[in-house]
């Protein structure tokens, strides 16, 4: 039928030298009665899983397409993520261009909302999390030890998944950053910004009769609109977006996506989606994660329409994910 | 076909079956509030029973002439002849006028007897602010010794104890009874005056003074000092072994009998920093390590219920990690952390052992006006009164613990109110 199940035999062949011993060690970590009833259920949709991960057992080492770019605003090389003993990304390098709207797309628990949060150190806070490689932006390498996180924040912005607005005042949302950043000089400069990151969140018309109201008052799109809007109040370079439409709903949706074509614009965008049909639309390029590994970068239209590798055609035709 | 309808008559016999366990779950509940309410409502009919009576003090009403030359005094605005001069004479002259058959030494002093020994200072106090009535005559209600305010309150109630009184005193009680010079009014002493041997004397406002700076001192100290280690511990710290043992002691700490806080504040602050015992300052150093656990923990677990989400937008935005506390955090912990500073103050307003090993159990008359006067503490001085051999102070005690109780009603109802007032939703 695809590539996917004409590697199967081959593969199968050389799996259960390097399976069983995986098995073995997983198990004794886990409790065992968890892991049986794991087991049982998992068994009917078990092989068509095991075709897609087989592939990956080919000590997949390069990825194909085009990962980088010449007109790079950031470049990552040779990246590897760990939690504790745990690695989450294994070598992933890949360029993000200017004023290009990159989209991250991948199973569950493949890494790439981890790897998009190296990008601006959120992955700072959490305490077990270790990054290795070259992350620049503009050349500059964001992990050097006399760079500023907080600099580093206020150049690349972040979209979180969960529409997350402080329990304040739409206007006291919008303006906090420029706040502590210092951007405003006066109360009128800060109205004025408010005002210019809410429109460009095509916010400002449903918000401007009720700017002292709470944000957590708004619906759910309107609540993420408002965090794109926190968002470029502070004039980023970058901003990132942790499926920000993933707790939304269809309309809500659209009118994200919109906006992030407007965005794209004036700013650098890296968007994790679940939503393969939302990448589609919306970005330029298509990154497909799989694993920790980065599989394949190509243009959106022929990662959607020509897949370059036998995993990413799985994922894209919903064999698994 | 069988098989279902059979299944679904098992389920049926096993609805009634879970539907009983939960109604008679329910009733354990209601069995369990009411047990725990009428034991408060026993506490409280059982405190307010004993100690209404000490709100109210029997006065007698006498003819008092301030007699210059039986005072002993020429000039009022000398402190000397005030100190000397002869006070207790007014009132005795006033009751031998009123009872003029009285005679011998024994008669006599049962006689004085009738008033309280301090009547001749409260003439002296009234006489100082109102000069113009020397040499003058006024009718004026004068407080009863206790055992006489004990005899009447009873014998108004229906059951007279006259244990302590003879015959005659007796007999002149139902005659000033008769002749309406005798009654009972709100005691005013219990709110003003400090503590005293004689029990229509005691009052508690040296106590809850002694209470108040106690608790303004702790709260001074403990509320910042255990915010700022529940946020440095919870936002800063580095999550090592150093750290984890530090948890375990706090909450170790928690759980210490408050009297080893005690002994603690005797040997560190008295024998080794040499403050002052008795006094506020070492009672609110004690009493500060003794809730700094509470308000730690408390702090904490408000810190740690504020959603992550917040924490990652403000750091999103840039936030440093001191703003995104400051500006974030803290405002969505502070109902949690300010409950908590509440009922830890409570806690030490209710606190009697560690004190006593401060020496803040002393008998002390005078009020206490600052930080290092020596003072003592409601509960202590419940303790104290409760410890007394004179009948009058059994009202007393619980008379003081319903303000305790009062205080403590109120504090605990600020905090339930603060919560309710503060909590923002997100």
């Amino acid at each position: 039928m695809s590539p996917a199940d004409t590697a199967k035999p081959a593969k199968a062949a050389s799996k259960p030298a390097a399976k069983p011993a995986v098995k073995a060690a997983s198990k004794a970590k886990s409790k065992p009665k968890a892991k049986t009833a794991a087991i049982k259920t998992r068994k009917a949709v078990a092989p068509k899983i095991k075709a897609a991960q087989n592939l990956d057992i080919a000590d997949h080492q390069e990825t194909v397409g085009k990962s980088f770019s010449d007109n790079a605003k950031m470049t990552m090389r040779n990246i590897n993520v760990y939690y504790g003993d745990k690695q989450a990304i294994y070598d992933v390098s890949i360029d993000i261009a200017k004023n290009e709207v990159m989209a991250m797309i991948g199973p569950s628990g493949c890494g790439k909302s981890t790897f998009l949060r190296t990008l601006n150190r959120m992955n700072d806070t959490v305490e077990v999390c270790r990054v290795e490689g070259d992350i620049c932006m503009d050349g500059e390498n964001l992990y050097a030890p006399k760079l500023d996180v907080v600099e580093l924040r206020a150049r690349v912005g972040m979209v979180f998944q969960k529409p997350n607005p402080f329990p304040k005042s739409i206007y006291e949302n919008v303006a906090y950053g420029p706040k502590i950043h210092g951007l405003a000089d006066s109360r009128v400069d800060l109205d004025e910004i408010v005002e210019n990151s809410l429109r460009k969140a095509s916010l400002w018309e449903e918000v401007k009769e009720r700017l002292h109201q709470p944000g957590t008052g708004l619906s759910g799109g309107q609540q993420q609109r408002l965090c794109i809007a926190r968002a470029i109040a502070v004039s980023p370079e970058v901003i990132l977006m942790d499926e920000p439409c993933s707790a939304l709903d269809p309309i809500a949706t659209a009118k994200i996506e919109e906006l992030i074509e407007e965005l794209s614009e004036n700013f650098t965008i890296a968007i994790v989606t679940h939503s393969m049909q939302q990448a589609a639309r919306v970005s330029h390029r298509t990154a497909y994660f799989h694993l920790g590994k980065l599989i394949e970068v190509n243009p959106t239209e022929q990662v959607f329409t020509m897949p370059q590798h036998q995993l990413t055609e799985a994922y894209i035709t919903g064999r698994f994910g | 076909m069988n098989k279902s309808v059979d299944n679904l008559s098992k389920i049926k016999r096993s609805l009634t079956r879970r539907n009983r366990a939960e109604a008679r779950f329910q009733w354990y509940g209601r069995v369990a509030i009411f047990i725990g309410l009428a034991a408060v409502a026993v506490l409280f009919i059982d405190i307010i029973g004993k100690g209404h009576g000490a709100f109210q003090a029997t006065y007698i009403n006498l003819n008092v002439s301030y007699d210059q030359e039986l005072l002993g005094i020429e000039n009022l605005s000398d402190p000397e002849q005030l100190v000397m001069g002869n006070w207790d004479a007014l009132p005795k002259l006033a009751l031998r006028e009123k009872f003029t058959d009285v005679s011998g030494r024994r008669d006599k002093r049962r006689l004085y007897g009738l008033l309280s020994n301090g009547a001749g200072f409260d003439l002296k106090d009234r006489l100082l602010a109102n000069p113009q009535l020397l040499n003058t005559t006024e009718s004026i209600w004068l407080l009863a010794d206790d055992d006489i305010d004990t005899y009447y309150k009873s014998w108004l109630d229906g059951e007279a104890y006259a244990a302590r009184l003879s015959d005659k005193q007796v007999v002149w009680i139902d005659q000033l009874h008769e002749q309406g010079l005798i009654h009972l009014q709100l005691n005013s002493n219990l709110f003003t005056r400090g503590d005293s041997r004689e029990p229509e004397q005691a009052g508690i406002r040296g106590a809850v003074m002694g209470s108040l700076l106690t608790l303004v001192l702790t709260l001074m100290l403990s509320f910042p000092i255990g915010v700022s280690a529940a946020i440095y511990l919870e936002e800063f710290a580095p999550k090592n072994k150093w750290t984890d043992f530090i948890e375990v002691n706090i909450n170790n700490l928690a759980a210490v009998p408050s009297i080893i806080f005690g002994l603690l504040g005797l040997a560190i602050f008295i024998n080794f920093f040499h403050v002052p015992r008795s006094v506020p300052i070492v009672g609110g150093l004690v009493l500060t390590l003794m809730t700094l656990p509470t308000i730690i923990i408390t702090s904490r677990a408000a810190i740690k219920s504020v959603p992550p989400s917040i924490r990652e937008a403000a750091l999103g935005m840039g936030a440093s990690k001191f703003q995104m506390v400051l500006h974030h955090v803290l405002p969505l912990a502070l109902p949690g952390m300010l409950t908590g500073a509440i009922i830890g103050m409570a806690q030490a307003l209710g606190e009697t052992a560690p004190l006593l090993m401060i020496g803040m159990v002393a008998f002390i008359v005078d009020i206490p006006g600052s930080f290092t006067d020596p003072a003592t503490v409601l509960p202590v001085q419940i303790f104290l009164w409760a410890d007394s051999p004179e009948r009058a102070f059994i009202e007393k005690t619980s008379a003081a613990i319903m303000v305790l109780l009062t205080f403590l009603i109120i504090m605990n109802t600020s905090a339930v109110w603060l919560r309710k007032r503060l909590e923002r939703r997100w």
